[in-house]
């Protein structure tokens, strides 16, 4: 097999096989690269979430849809627009966790009636072993299970338990890297209400 | 007799992992084959708490008599399909399957063709020294040819 260009000279078929050959190679490394970039800026913008805010900028909030763990349907952030909310990411596996359990459940009792709401995500954990925690500990705010943790990676979390408070317009407002204090809490929902 | 060879391999390929999947495995071959979710390790490595606390699960699916199948679906159902150390064989995971194939494949091909090539060249070289041997006996015959017509003619 052979064509005929104009020049007027034979050129076998088979080059034009190896150029396509070649372009699609290239083609493939493109989109390897994209993909990886894509990759890097994702996880970049999650590790400078608790820069921006630390930094005094107010980020959006990333957006979830979690299924309840202690009974049928999800909650969704953009649900909760309008109201001050305290995200806090657990996993019943986690000793501080265990710690702070307590007090934010006593903060939820002070706060609730006051447009508030908080949110637990378990992450990284087997629904059984969340929901007998939450039982043991008589947690009554609304929890939700992250098995995969792509949630809690969306914010950057990188141990637990972390909380992030949330104002009513959607955009992080405090953060808190390990157990939380009485008095963070505090901080935390008072500027989460004001913003 | 290639595409039978070719049947062979993809029938190997297909019936590994749906002979794995029926069969009883034990603790070891499935830490070798799911991922901490923590750590993003193999679970063999791993000693995060979380690590255990799936050792101890997956020892309980085990006693309980579940397949290697099962027991994979109950962890995707807990921590999602990242928690498989292979990635799925649909959608963007596919590529992962489908690439070393294509791989070998190209490879193949490209053989193929230089080899080929190979050939051709090694043939023309052939024909060349061939033609470069036979050459000089042909001419000395048809000039002895050529010179009896010639006396045969001037006679």
């Amino acid at each position: 097999m052979s064509s005929q260009p104009a020049n007027g000279f034979t050129v076998p078929s088979w080059h034009s096989g190896k150029r396509l050959l070649q372009v699609a190679a290239v083609g493939l490394v493109i989109v390897l690269l994209g993909l990886l970039t894509w990759r890097l800026l994702s996880n970049d913008r999650a590790n400078g979430l608790a820069a921006a805010v630390a930094a005094g900028r107010e980020p959006s909030a990333p957006e979830f849809d979690l299924a309840r763990l202690g009974g049928s349907g999800s909650v969704s952030l953009a649900a909760l627009r309008g109201k001050a909310v305290l995200v806090d990411f657990w996993a019943s596996w986690c000793l501080p966790c265990k710690h702070e359990a307590g007090l934010l459940e006593a903060a939820w009792h002070r706060w609730q009636t006051r447009g508030v709401v908080f949110i637990g995500i378990d992450a990284q954990d087997f629904r059984s072993d969340a929901r007998a925690f939450v039982a043991a500990h008589g947690i009554t705010y609304p929890n939700l299970h992250d098995g995969s943790g792509a949630v809690a990676s969306s914010y950057g979390v990188t141990g637990f338990p972390e909380t992030w408070f949330v104002s009513r317009a959607g955009r992080l407002v405090a953060h808190v890297d390990g157990p939380i204090s009485p008095a963070q809490i505090e901080v935390g929902l008072l500027l989460a209400q004001r913003a | 007799m290639r595409a039978a060879l070719l049947a062979w391999v993809v029938s190997l390929v297909l019936a590994s992992p749906a002979l794995a999947s029926a069969s009883h495995p034990t603790l070891g071959q499935l830490e070798h084959e799911v991922m901490c979710p923590t750590c993003h390790t193999l679970l063999e490595l791993s000693h995060a708490p979380i690590a255990d606390r799936m050792r101890a699960f997956i020892r309980t699916r085990i006693a309980a008599g579940d397949t290697d199948s099962e027991i994979k679906a109950r962890l995707v159902a807990e921590f999602g399909e990242g928690v498989l150390a292979a990635p799925p064989a649909r959608g963007f995971g596919l590529l992962a399957w489908l690439l070393p194939i294509l791989g070998c494949l190209g490879i193949g091909v490209g053989l193929a063709f230089a080899a080929r090539r190979w050939m051709l060249t090694g043939r023309t070289a052939v024909r060349l020294a061939v033609a470069a041997r036979t050459a000089e006996p042909i001419e000395c015959e048809l000039e002895r040819a050529l010179e009896l017509e010639l006396s045969r003619f001037d006679s």
